[in-house]
C-alpha cells in the first residue's frame, strides 16, 4: 500500500494542519508516513500546499509526481496540481471556492461545499476537517477512532475547539455514501 | 513541547522535521551553545534552539552574521562547552575562515549544513552540490573535518548525537552534512532514552579547555605556530589524527552486494530513491546493490576497495543531486580497477527513480 496525498489551498485554510494532522494519524497507527512542506517564499494569502506518503513500507521518496489523492480547497491550488492528477486518483474538491471539478478519466470525484458547511457547524476554519472527514469516509485507510483520540492532543486540551473540529469531521464522514 | 515531552514519555514516536530532529538531538546531547543567523531551508533549526535552549540550561544567540556565528561557537568550544551552529550553502562559505580556525586549534564543534542549490545565492532546493566544501574542507590549511551524511529524520538525530561524541573524543569540527528535503520534512522519530542521554552526556574532562587557570598552568587555545618548525610539528600530528580517524570512522550501509552485476551509490536522502529504484531493478531480477556512504570524511574506501580487486565484472553508478563530486572520491577508491558511471542533476533537480533504472538498464546492457 502506498498513498500519496496533496493538500493544496491558501494560507490560513489550514492546509499544513491538515498534512500534519494525517501524517500524525498515520504514525499513531504505525504506518510508514512523511510529510513535506511547501517552504518557498509563499506569500501571505497565496497558495499553500503539502505532500503526505503513507505507506506499509519503507519510504524512498517524500516527493513524488503522480497523485492518489487531492484534496484541493481553492482554485488556484487545484490548477497547479491537475497535471498531476492520473486515472485510478481520488479528488475532493472544495465547491465553496471551486466552481468547475476537472474532468479526469478513471478518477473519483468528490465536490462539495466544504467552507459552507463549515460556516454552517460555526466556523468556517473547521472546512478542512470537513475535508478529511470525507476523505477518511471515502478512502477508510485511517480509523475515525485514532483521529478522534488526536484531537484533545492537537488543541491543547481546548474543549470547545476539540468539540468543533469532531464535529466538522463527522460532517465530513456523512457526505460520503 | 509539551506534547512532545508527553508523548515521548510514553516511549512513542514523535512527528518531527530533520532540522528539529538535529536540534533536538544537539540538545540532548548536551550542547549548550548556540550561535546561528536564519536561511531557509534550515530556520526551523534555529526556530527550535530559539525556542528549547533556554529551558535546558544552555545558551541561544541569534548572531549578526554567519562569521559572527561561527566564532562564537570557536570561544564556546575553547572554554569545554559542547556547541554547535548551523546554516545553509551561502552561509556556510561564510564560515569557512572560522571552521579553519577551529581545526586548527583542534576544537570540538558540530556545524550543520542543510545544503540548497548553488553556486552564489542559488535557490532554496535540494541539493548535494557542497560535497567538496564539507569533504575537501573549504577553508584553508591542511585540515579536515569529519563529514556524516543522514538520510532520513531518524538518522539526523543518531547522527547528530554521534557527532557531539565524534568532536569531542577527536577534538575535531564535525559537519552535519544534509539537503533541503531532510532538514523540511517530517517523520516519526524515536528519540534516545532518558538514561542513554543521562550516560552519554558524562563528559570527558577537557583538560584543555580555558576554563579559568587558578591553581594551574594557564591553557591556551590557539592555531597559531610563528616560530619555524613549530608549526609542521603540529600539523604532523594533526596529520597522525586524521590518519587514526580514517581507520577507524568509516560508516556505510550496503545492501545486495554480493552477487551485484551494478551497485548503485549515493548518500543522504538521494540514497533513498536509489535504494527504491534498486528495490525496482531486483524485482525485475536484475543484480542491482547499493552502498551508502555515512560518513563522507572519512569516505569509506575500504568497501569498495575490497569490491574493486574481487574477480568478477563491477559497475558503479554514483547518483548526487551534483554534477559529480562524491564520485572523485569512489573513482580514488575504485583506482580504475572497475568501471564507474554517473548520473547526477543538480540546481534544484533531483534524479528520479525512472532515470536511475534507465541508466542502470543501459550500464547492464553495455
Amino acid at each position: 500500500m502506498i498513498e500519496r496525498i496533496i493538500i493544496a489551498g491558501f494560507g490560513g485554510q489550514g492546509i499544513m494542519f491538515l498534512g500534519k494532522f494525517i501524517a500524525w494519524a498515520a504514525m499513531r497507527e504505525n504506518k510508514f508516513v512523511s510529510f513535506m512542506p511547501a517552504y518557498g517564499a509563499e506569500v501571505r494569502g497565496g497558495t499553500s500546499h503539502c505532500a503526505i506518503v503513507i505507506s506499509d513500507k519503507e519510504i524512498a521518496s517524500v516527493a513524488f509526481d503522480a497523485i492518489d489523492t487531492l484534496i484541493a480547497m481553492n482554485s488556484p491550488s487545484l490548477a497547479k496540481f491537475v497535471h498531476r492528477l492520473r486515472s485510478g486518483c481520488e479528488l475532493f474538491i472544495n465547491g465553496s471556492m471551486i466552481d468547475n471539478a476537472p474532468k479526469i478519466r478513471g478518477a473519483k470525484v468528490h465536490t462539495f461545499k466544504f467552507t459552507e458547511i463549515a460556516s454552517e457547524l460555526g466556523n468556517a476554519r473547521t472546512a478542512n476537517m470537513v475535508a478529511l472527514g470525507a476523505y477518511l469516509a471515502s478512502k477508510n485507510l485511517l480509523s475515525l477512532k485514532n483521529i478522534l483520540k488526536l484531537l484533545p492532543e492537537a488543541f491543547k486540551n481546548n474543549k470547545k475547539l476539540q468539540a468543533l473540529n469532531e464535529q466538522a469531521i463527522k460532517a465530513g464522514m456523512n457526505l460520503i455514501k | 513541547m509539551n506534547r512532545e515531552q508527553r508523548t515521548e514519555d510514553r516511549g512513542e514516536k514523535v512527528l518531527l522535521s530533520g532540522n528539529e530532529a538535529v536540534a533536538k538531538s544537539a540538545i540532548d546531547a548536551g550542547c549548550r551553545f548556540y550561535a546561528g543567523y536564519p536561511i531557509t531551508p534550515q530556520n526551523e533549526l534555529i526556530g527550535y534552539m530559539a525556542k528549547n535552549m533556554a529551558s535546558s540550561g544552555g545558551i541561544f544567540i541569534q548572531s549578526e552574521s554567519e562569521l559572527s556565528a561561527i566564532n562564537m561557537v570557536f570561544g564556546a568550544s575553547a572554554s569545554g562547552v559542547r556547541a554547535m551552529t548551523s546554516s545553509s550553502s551561502p552561509g556556510i562559505s561564510l564560515m569557512q575562515e572560522g571552521i579553519s580556525y577551529i581545526a586548527g586549534a583542534e576544537l570540538p564543534a558540530v556545524i550543520v549544513n542543510i545544503m540548497r542549490a548553488g553556486p552564489g545565492l542559488g535557490n532554496i532546493w535540494p541539493a548535494q552540490s557542497d560535497y567538496f566544501q564539507a569533504v575537501k574542507s573549504g577553508g584553508h590549511g591542511d585540515y579536515h573535518c569529519i563529514v556524516l551524511a543522514p538520510s532520513s529524520v531518524q538518522e539526523a538525530y543518531a547522527l547528530t548525537f554521534e557527532a557531539f561524541v565524534l568532536a569531542d573524543k577527536y577534538r575535531i569540527p564535525v559537519i552535519i552534512l544534509g539537503d533541503a528535503m531532510l532538514g523540511q520534512m517530517m517523520e516519526p522519530l524515536s528519540v534516545h532514552s532518558q538514561e542513554f542521554i543521562v550516560h552519554s552526556k558524562k563528559l570527558r574532562t577537557k583538560s584543555w579547555a580555558a576554563t579559568g587557570c587558578k591553581d594551574r598552568k594557564p591553557n591556551v587555545v590557539k592555531s597559531f605556530y610563528l616560530n619555524l618548525g613549530d608549526l609542521e610539528k603540529f600539523n604532523l600530528k594533526l596529520q597522525r589524527k586524521y590518519k587514526n580517524i580514517q581507520q577507524k570512522e568509516q560508516r556505510y550501509e550496503e545492501l545486495n552486494i554480493n552477487d551485484a552485476r551494478i551497485i548503485l551509490v549515493a548518500y543522504g536522502t538521494m540514497a533513498r530513491l536509489a535504494k527504491q529504484a534498486m528495490v525496482s531493478l531486483r524485482e525485475k531480477g536484475l543484480k542491482v546493490g547499493l552502498i551508502r556512504p555515512i560518513n563522507l570524511w572519512p569516505f569509506p574506501q575500504k568497501i569498495f576497495q575490497r569490491l574493486a580487486i574481487s574477480d568478477k565484472r563491477l559497475a558503479f553508478l554514483v547518483i548526487e543531486m551534483s554534477y559529480g563530486q562524491m564520485l572523485e572520491d569512489v573513482k580514488l577508491a575504485v583506482n580504475g580497477q572497475q568501471r564507474v558511471e554517473f548520473l547526477g542533476r543538480s540546481g534544484g533537480g533531483i534524479p528520479t527513480e525512472e532515470e536511475i533504472i534507465k541508466s542502470s538498464l543501459s550500464l547492464l546492457s553495455s
